[in-house]
C-alpha cells in the first residue's frame, strides 16, 4: 500500500514541478501519435468514403477486410513493419527503423484501418436517398462527397478519437520500431514499461496517469458526442 | 389550357431495365412550361423511377432527354441541366444543421454571394409560413415542418422544373391537406413546371393540368383530369381512378346512341356508338349508383334498376361502401346516414338504380 500511495505522491510532484524528462516523452507521444493520426485521417476518411460510396464485386470482403484490421494487434503490426524497414528489408533503404518516423509508420498502420471502418460505418448508415437529395440539389460529385462528410461529422470526430485512442495508448509496435531509445524515440507507453520493469514506480506513475488523463479526455469527449447523437 | 405553350422538357424513347426487367419504358412524353403533371399509379409502377430518370440520378437508361429543346448530355451537361431542376422526396432529407442552411444549401452549391442567398432564403421561408424556424435545428421538427423546409430548399433555387416524389404521402392528413393548399398556390404565383408522382388520385386531381397514370413501367393513359376521370381507356385506368364496378358483357340490343349489353343474364342499359354482339366492358362510379329501400323502384329516371343483396357494408372515409350482388357485383357509395334511414343490413336486399349516362363504356 505504502509503495503505492508514495509513488503517486512523487508521481504527482514529478507533474507538478514539469520535469523535463517527463514532458520530453509527453510531448514526443502527442507528436508521434498525432501526426500518426493525422496520416490515418487522410488514407482512412477518404478511403473509407470511397468504399462507402461506390459499389463494386467483393465489396462485402473488402469491407470484413477493413473491421478486421480494426483491431489489429500492435505487436503484429510491428513486427511487420520492423521487417520492411529492416537493412535488407524492402523498405531498408529508407534506414528509419528505432526513430520516431517509423513509430509514427506503424502507428498510422494501426489507426488507418479504425479511421476507415467508422468512417465506412457513418457513411454507410445515412439514408441513401440522401445522396440523391443532395445530387438533386446541383451538386458536383466532389461537394456531394464533402456534405455527406458534414452529416457523418459526428461519427467521423469519433473516428479520430478512436484512432488516437488506439495509437496513443499501445506500446508493441512502438518499442519494437521506435527502440525506446531515451531522448529520442521514447514515449509514453515504452517508458512505462521500462520504468516498471526497473522497479522505478514514481515515474512509472506519472506517466501512467498521464496517459490516463488523455485517454480519459478522449473517452469523455466520444461519450459527449454519442450522447449527443442519441438525444437528437 | 396553354395557347401560347412551349415545351420545356421532353422525354423519347425512355427504357430502364434492371436484370431483364424493363422497369421503365416511356416512349415519348412532353411536358409543358407552367404545366403541372401528376404521375399516378400504384406503388411499384415506375414513378419513382422515371422521376429520377428525368433528373439523372438513376443511370444508366436508354433515350433521351431535351431540356428546351436542347438535348442533356450532348448540348447540355447533365449538371447543368441538374441544376435547373429541384426535387422533393416523400422524407424530407433535410440536413443535419439550421432551417436557414438547408433552405441556403442549393444556393451555396452554385456558389451564390450570401447577400442574395440571405434574400432568398427568407423569401422562401416566409413562402412557406416557416421563418420562425429558421434557426432552428432541422432535427426538432415535426413532419410537417419539414417538409414545408424541403420544399422551401427546392424553391429557393428557382427550379425551371420541380420534380416532387410523393412529397405528402408521410404526412398526417390535416397537416397534409394545408401544405397541398399552399404548394398549389405557390406553384400558380411562381408559374413553376412541376411533375409530382403520387398514389393518390384526389391529390392528382385537385393539383394537376394533366395527369398520367402509370402501371408496370408504362403510361397507360394521359391526358386532363375530367379525360381521365370520366374516360378511362381501360380497366387499370378505370379502377385507379375510382371506378368500383367493371362488368364485361355483350352487346345483345342498340337503337339510336343507346345499347343494351348482357352482363351474366343481366341487361344493362348504356350509351355509346357500339357494334352488335361486340364485347364492351361498363364502367360505374359508386357515387352514381342510388340505393332505396323498395325491392323494385319504379318512379325513377334511371334507366338500369335492379334488386341486389347486401353483401357487405364497410367504412369508408365519411362514407360507407355497400357490395351488392345483383346478378353481377355492384359496389355503392351512400352516408353513414342513408345507412340508418335504409336501414341497411348485410344478407337484406336492396334496390339499386344507375343511369345509363353514368355508365363509361370502354370497347374491347
Amino acid at each position: 500500500m505504502d509503495l503505492i500511495f508514495e509513488g503517486i505522491k512523487k508521481a504527482f510532484w514529478l507533474l507538478v514541478t514539469f520535469d523535463p524528462e517527463v514532458f520530453r516523452i509527453t510531448f514526443l507521444s502527442l507528436q508521434v501519435s498525432g501526426t500518426a493520426t493525422l496520416v490515418s485521417l487522410l488514407i482512412g476518411v477518404s478511403t473509407g468514403t470511397a468504399i462507402a460510396l461506390s459499389q463494386f464485386p467483393g465489396k462485402r470482403f473488402m469491407v470484413s477486410l477493413v473491421n478486421t484490421g480494426m483491431g489489429l494487434p500492435p505487436v503484429v503490426v510491428g513486427l511487420f513493419v520492423t521487417i520492411f524497414l529492416w537493412r535488407n528489408g524492402p523498405l531498408g533503404f529508407l534506414g528509419i527503423l528505432y526513430t520516431p518516423t517509423a513509430m509514427i509508420l506503424a502507428q498510422a498502420v494501426i489507426a488507418t484501418p479504425i479511421v476507415m471502418g467508422i468512417t465506412l460505418a457513418a457513411i454507410q448508415q445515412l439514408p441513401k436517398k440522401l445522396r440523391l437529395q443532395i445530387l438533386a440539389l446541383g451538386a458536383t460529385r466532389l461537394q456531394m462527397v464533402w456534405i455527406l462528410m458534414k452529416e457523418a461529422k459526428l461519427p467521423l470526430l469519433a473516428a479520430v478519437m478512436a484512432g488516437f485512442g488506439g495509437v496513443i495508448s499501445e506500446v508493441g509496435a512502438s518499442i519494437m520500431v521506435g527502440g525506446n531509445i531515451k531522448g529520442y524515440s521514447r514515449v509514453l507507453t515504452t517508458a512505462t514499461v521500462m520504468e516498471t520493469s526497473r522497479g522505478n514506480f514514481e515515474i512509472a506513475i506519472a506517466l501512467g496517469i498521464i496517459l490516463l488523463l488523455l485517454a480519459f479526455s478522449i473517452n469523455f469527449i466520444i461519450t459527449q458526442i454519442q450522447q449527443r447523437e442519441r438525444t437528437r | 389550357m396553354m395557347s401560347d405553350s412551349t415545351t420545356i422538357l421532353e422525354a423519347r424513347n425512355i427504357r430502364v431495365e434492371r436484370g431483364g426487367t424493363v422497369l421503365l419504358n416511356i416512349p415519348s412524353l412532353s411536358i409543358e412550361e407552367g404545366e403541372i403533371l401528376a404521375l399516378i399509379g400504384p406503388n411499384g409502377a415506375g414513378k419513382t423511377t422515371f422521376l429520377q430518370t428525368l433528373s439523372y440520378l438513376l443511370k444508366p437508361f436508354r433515350g433521351e432527354i431535351f431540356f428546351g429543346g436542347e438535348k442533356v448530355e450532348t448540348h447540355v451537361s447533365v449538371l447543368e441541366y441538374r441544376r435547373k431542376l429541384a426535387m422533393v422526396f416523400q422524407y424530407p432529407l433535410l440536413f443535419d444543421t439550421t432551417v436557414f442552411n438547408n433552405v441556403a444549401s442549393g444556393l451555396r452549391i452554385r456558389g451564390m454571394k450570401k447577400k442574395e442567398i440571405d434574400d432568398r432564403v427568407m423569401e422562401n421561408l416566409k413562402r412557406f409560413g416557416i421563418p420562425h424556424l429558421s434557426h432552428r435545428s432541422a432535427k426538432t421538427l415535426s413532419g410537417g415542418e419539414a417538409q414545408r423546409a424541403s420544399l422551401a430548399r427546392a424553391f429557393a433555387i428557382q427550379p425551371e422544373i420541380l420534380l416532387l416524389d410523393e412529397p405528402f404521402a408521410s404526412l398526417d392528413p390535416p397537416t397534409r391537406d394545408s401544405l397541398i393548399e399552399d404548394l398549389e398556390r405557390i406553384l400558380s404565383q411562381t408559374r413553376t413546371t412541376a411533375i409530382f408522382a403520387t398514389h393518390d388520385r384526389l391529390e392528382a386531381l385537385n393539383l394537376s393540368d394533366r395527369v398520367a397514370v402509370m402501371n408496370n413501367g408504362m403510361i397507360q393513359q394521359i391526358g386532363s383530369p375530367e379525360e381521365v376521370m370520366n374516360h378511362p381507356i381501360d380497366e387499370f385506368v378505370a379502377s385507379f381512378v375510382g371506378v368500383e364496378t367493371i362488368l364485361t358483357g355483350k352487346v345483345i340490343r342498340k337503337h339510336g346512341g343507346t345499347f343494351v349489353a348482357s352482363i351474366s343474364g343481366k341487361e344493362i342499359e348504356a350509351v355509346g356508338e357500339v357494334y352488335l354482339d361486340e364485347t364492351v366492358i361498363l364502367c360505374i362510379r359508386p357515387e352514381n349508383v342510388t340505393l332505396s329501400t323498395q325491392p323494385r323502384p319504379e318512379a325513377t329516371s334511371a334507366r338500369n334498376v335492379f334488386v341486389g343483396r347486401i353483401l357487405k357494408i364497410a367504412p369508408l372515409g365519411p362514407y360507407q361502401k355497400v357490395h351488392l350482388d345483383c346478378g353481377f357485383p355492384l359496389v355503392a357509395y351512400v352516408t353513414r346516414h342513408s345507412v340508418e334511414e335504409l336501414s341497411l343490413i348485410e344478407g337484406n336486399e336492396v334496390g339499386a338504380s344507375f343511369k345509363a349516362t353514368g355508365i363509361t363504356v370502354i370497347r374491347k
